[in-house]
């Protein structure tokens, strides 16, 4: 059982920070410090930095959330943590 | 019909339906009360936790914080939706699995110790009483502006309101009436945005229409936008500044936002731990429908104002003021908005005479000061409808929704206020042999008492008030945040190590906030002058959020490590809040 526990929660730190890995990325990396890496790349009379500051950052928020929440529903249910 | 009936009308029926549901959704047990019940349907949560978050300042102010800084303030955007990231896979679900109703509850039963319990209520309570200062004065202005009454009569409207529908209603009945002012505020704000951005752009989604090209010039907006700007010697609006200083403000807004316990305490109300997870998203889905409008709104509001001063280009005269659009004489009554022919040649002089090569053409015009002497950033939102010369009904629905987004804020935190004062003090501390009818009446008693205390501080604003955000984000980052994350991912931290952490997170953060700023904001007793050259490192004070939660993690850590481990049952209790099996369990009781 405690087994079990610590491997689910493994799993669980694993994904936590591939989630927040993209997250910084997205946000203070192509937003912000990675935008001149980029400024090649137009996006509607702007560069691409820009898009992912105003726009781009939320949408990748939203995909992580929903993602994580999806994907630990089928971990609980793996491992037998889910509730009945 | 007059825009003031029109206005009384709509504002009048908003406030009918909130206290139609305040009293269908009367609490009647402190799990209602303090948690809705925890049987709260996931999206319906995630509706009122937009509510909840989206204050006054993200409905009135958030897009002319953008449209005249441009790139550099994109901050706001990502750090006010970042933390919902944070707080979806850091804290919501275990603490939902935890079960209980208030932060300090869980700091207490993490920690083992009232002296952290108290601690976290002292934080939560500095935290949620100034943020509320802002939501009382920002809905007092809102009254003032459409129905013709003095803010003080306009706050007292409002705290009237709260108070029927969260005295009676606790959680249970804020959570409906948020779900109500969430579709009211979020219609008034996309209506004229959608109108905007058609005119301009030909697209009716703003969010799509700010990157798109423009029929008029051929040009994309934001091209024709830079072009205004820098002909009248202002920055461009996609340019922007130190960017590590943009890195460190939005970091410093996203743990502040995951900190924040009026937020944290909704995902209580929701069934299971599954439905704490996909509440973060739907919360953070309908936050970002004004979000993404809210950039857009922005940049199209700025280019308008742009072009209405110079219909004819810069080459061109500027307009004459007796043929300023009928929105600017209206909005001049207000006193938001005011024109001074400085150089008496009957136009506007608004362009700034520093910039590049501006010196000519200041001179040609007969420069004599910026002639737009007063322009409140706010007017973008609350013009916007006269603006895309939308009916008056449209102008009503941003009354009734800029009241709708700082009551729905006020209401959350006050009842972060009042839970923590009669579950967190009175029942844990004070008289744990209460019973459950007597809890409920000190909870309602308490709720009276923090709106009392807001109208008095809404009315009497300590000086502070600017400053109120950067003082709530940073203090929520230094302190909250941190005790909560490592109380579920470090089964070592122990009761010392928490306590000692929120202190000094608590303590340097207030100390250098107050050095820059004043002691408590007081002009004049701050210790050094607040500009670059005296800040530590170069962090600007509304910064420092991140070094204040580093010196927390620091500090609980090594303390922790020189003391002992806490005691098996709570390491259990680590194990169990973890797990999501036996959420439903703890529902049953």
């Amino acid at each position: 059982m405690a087994e079990n526990n610590n491997a689910y929660w493994s799993a669980n730190i694993r994904l936590v920070t591939i989630c927040l890995v993209i997250w910084a990325l997205c946000s203070y990396g192509f937003a912000i410090l990675l935008r001149p890496m980029l400024s090649g790349i137009a996006v509607g009379g702007t560069d691409l930095g820009f898009w992912f500051a105003q726009q781009g950052s939320i949408l990748v928020f939203l995909a992580l959330i929903f993602f994580y929440a999806w994907r630990m529903n089928k971990l609980d249910k793996e491992f037998g943590v889910d509730e009945q | 019909m007059d825009q003031f009936t029109l206005n009384l009308l709509v504002v009048g029926a908003s406030f009918a339906l909130y206290i139609g549901i305040a009293i269908w959704a009367r609490a009647g047990s402190t799990s209602e009360f303090y948690a809705a019940g925890q049987g709260v349907n996931p999206v319906v949560n995630g509706m009122a936790t937009a509510a909840d978050w989206m204050s006054a300042a993200s409905f009135i102010s958030m897009a002319g914080l953008i449209a005249f800084v441009g790139y550099s303030n994109s901050t706001f955007l990502m750090g006010w939706t970042g933390g919902y990231v944070l707080m979806a896979m850091l804290l919501a679900p275990y603490l939902r699995k935890f079960g209980k109703y208030t932060v300090p509850e869980f700091v207490g039963d993490r920690y083992y110790s009232t002296s952290a319990r108290v601690v976290a209520v002292i934080c939560l309570l500095v935290i949620s009483v100034t943020y509320v200062i802002g939501q009382m004065t920002g809905a007092g202005v809102a009254f003032s502006r459409f129905l013709e009454v003095t803010s003080t009569q306009g706050l007292l409207i409002a705290s009237a309101v709260v108070f029927v529908y969260a005295v009676l209603g606790g959680m249970k009945g804020i959570t409906y009436t948020q779900v109500a002012q969430y579709i009211v505020l979020i219609v008034a704000y996309t209506i004229p945005a959608v109108f905007i951005s058609l005119q301009l752009t030909g697209n009716p989604i703003p969010g799509l229409g700010l990157f798109s090209t423009m029929p008029s010039t051929g040009e994309p907006l934001l091209v024709t936008l830079n072009g205004l700007l820098t002909d009248l010697g202002f920055s461009e609006y996609t340019t922007g500044s130190n960017p590590w200083l943009m890195a460190l403000f939005t970091l410093s807004l996203m743990i502040g936002t995951a900190g924040l316990p009026h937020v944290i305490i909704r995902f209580f109300t929701v069934p299971k731990v599954a439905d704490a997870r996909w509440s973060a998203g739907w919360a953070l889905v309908f936050i970002a429908l004004l979000y993404l409008t809210a950039p857009a709104v922005g940049a199209m509001a700025r280019l308008n104002i742009t072009t209405t001063m110079w219909p004819n280009g810069v080459e061109n005269d500027a307009v004459a003021i007796d043929e300023l659009p009928d929105w600017f004489q209206t909005w001049s009554v207000t006193g938001l908005l005011k024109v001074e022919d400085k150089n008496g040649d009957g136009r506007i002089q608004y362009y700034n005479e520093g910039g590049p090569g501006m010196a000519e053409l200041a001179a040609e015009r007969g420069w004599a000061g910026n002639e737009l002497v007063t322009f409140n950033r706010d007017i973008l939102v609350l013009a916007n409808p006269e603006i895309a010369q939308l009916p008056g009904w449209v102008v009503a629905l941003i009354a009734a929704g800029g009241l709708a987004a700082a009551l729905s804020t006020a209401a959350g935190l006050l009842l972060a206020i009042s839970s923590a004062i009669s579950h967190d003090l009175v029942k844990s501390v004070f008289n744990p042999d209460i019973s459950e009818k007597g809890e409920l009446l000190v909870a309602r008693i308490s709720m009276a008492f923090a709106i009392a205390l807001a109208t008095w501080l809404g009315i009497n604003p300590p000086g502070f008030a600017a400053q109120v955000v950067a003082l709530a984000f940073g203090l929520a980052a230094a302190t909250l945040f941190p005790t909560l994350m490592m109380g579920i991912f470090s089964k070592r931290m122990n009761a010392p190590g928490a306590t000692w952490g929120m202190v000094a997170g608590l303590v340097v953060t207030c100390a250098y906030l107050f050095a820059y700023l004043g002691v408590f904001f007081v002009p004049g007793t701050n210790m050094l002058p607040n500009n670059a050259d005296n800040w530590l490192f170069g962090i600007p004070p509304t910064h420092f959020g991140p070094i204040g939660a580093a010196i927390n993690f620091a500090v609980a850590y090594a303390v922790s490590s020189v003391t002992a481990a806490p005691p098996k049952h709570i390491q259990d209790l680590v194990e169990s809040v973890r797990i999501p099996r036996g959420a439903g369990a703890a529902l049953a009781k």
